[in-house]
């Protein structure tokens, strides 16, 4: 059960062999080092720490450089543990490729939500807002409609649900299909969309 | 984007002729019944064309037994086995969903060539 970390290169579609029409994300996904091994004597669980990318050197705060400078490696674009490798047979440096996927697998992708700023509720949790937009309403449209009672409890009960910031939150969407993995490239094609805007960061997790 | 484009182009038509909307095209569509493929033609007026690379689409629309049937297809789409341009049409627009509420002559594209 392993995963890959991946840039989201943009969405189309492809032809199925029935010629169907299949809306797909594109992803570039790996190559990707081991940067560590999380293991169950150490740190009380097992996984493995993969990077992805590189980044400048004068980017990486110092202590941080010579971690990667002692492993041997390039600074990566991004460090994220994956859990279900089977740890015995990784060492550090080693290269996973995007070959752990296959055609039909199923995987659970996560990435970082587009920000979509402050929302009403209507965009935000779904509600219906209150008006009509005749009948002699005007500004009700897109409203919350009541927020509580009254005199009884006489505040408003805590996580009711209102208007404020939306998206550029970690979302993550299981079960999306792997439709297409071509290993030459590191490409990975999955069924519908995927979290975050192109060329961010996403882990597929199988 | 450019990346994209490389991955798709293998898919791509490249034996599809050139056509435009007010076009009057015959699609060759191949239909599976049981195990068995056949073809069938859908003739009519291109009346939209939208997208680009392998997302790009056209409607063909035409008048069958006095109600109009219109059908999307998918440019690209392997189930087209070939593309017959009739008529070039003169049209002003490039969507011609305005034929909807016409009828009858109203409804008849002019020929590209005609004066």
């Amino acid at each position: 059960m392993p995963g890959l970390i991946a840039k989201k290169i943009g969405m189309t579609n492809i032809f199925s062999d029935d010629g169907q029409v299949i809306p797909v994300t594109v992803l570039e996904a790996g190559p990707c080092k081991v940067y560590g091994l999380r293991t169950v004597e150490k740190d009380g669980y097992e996984a493995l720490q993969l990077g992805f990318g590189s980044k400048k050197e004068k980017k990486v705060n110092k202590p941080q450089l010579e971690v990667y400078k002692k492993l041997g490696l390039v600074p990566p674009r991004s460090v994220k543990e994956f859990k279900n490798f089977d740890i015995a047979q990784f060492k550090v440096g080693d290269e996973i490729k995007v070959d752990v996927f296959q055609p039909g697998d199923k995987v659970k992708v996560t990435s970082n939500s587009k920000g979509k700023g402050f929302q009403g509720v209507v965009k935000r949790h779904g509600f219906g807002g209150v008006g009509s937009s005749t009948h002699g309403q005007s500004d009700r449209e897109r409203a919350p409609g009541s927020i509580g009672a009254s005199s009884f409890p006489s505040r408003v009960f805590k996580g009711q649900r209102m208007a404020g910031r939306l998206g550029g939150k970690q979302v993550t969407i299981r079960n999306l299909k792997v439709v297409k993995v071509i290993p030459e490239q590191n490409i990975i094609m999955i069924k519908g969309a995927v979290p975050g805007a192109v060329n961010s960061i996403v882990a597929i997790n199988k | 984007m450019d990346k994209i484009k490389e991955l798709t182009a293998e898919q791509m038509r490249t034996d599809i002729p050139e056509f435009r909307s007010g076009d009057h095209i015959k699609v060759h569509v191949r239909v599976i019944e049981g195990d068995k493929e056949r073809i069938q033609p859908f003739e009519g007026d291109v009346i939209n064309i939208r997208g680009s690379g392998l997302a790009k689409t056209f409607t063909v629309r035409k008048i069958s037994s006095g109600v109009g049937v219109e059908r999307i297809f998918a440019f690209n789409s392997p189930k087209i086995a070939k593309i017959e341009v009739i008529r070039q049409g003169r049209v002003r627009r490039a969507k011609l969903y305005y034929l909807r509420n016409l009828s009858g002559k109203a409804a008849k594209i002019k020929n590209k060539n005609d004066k």
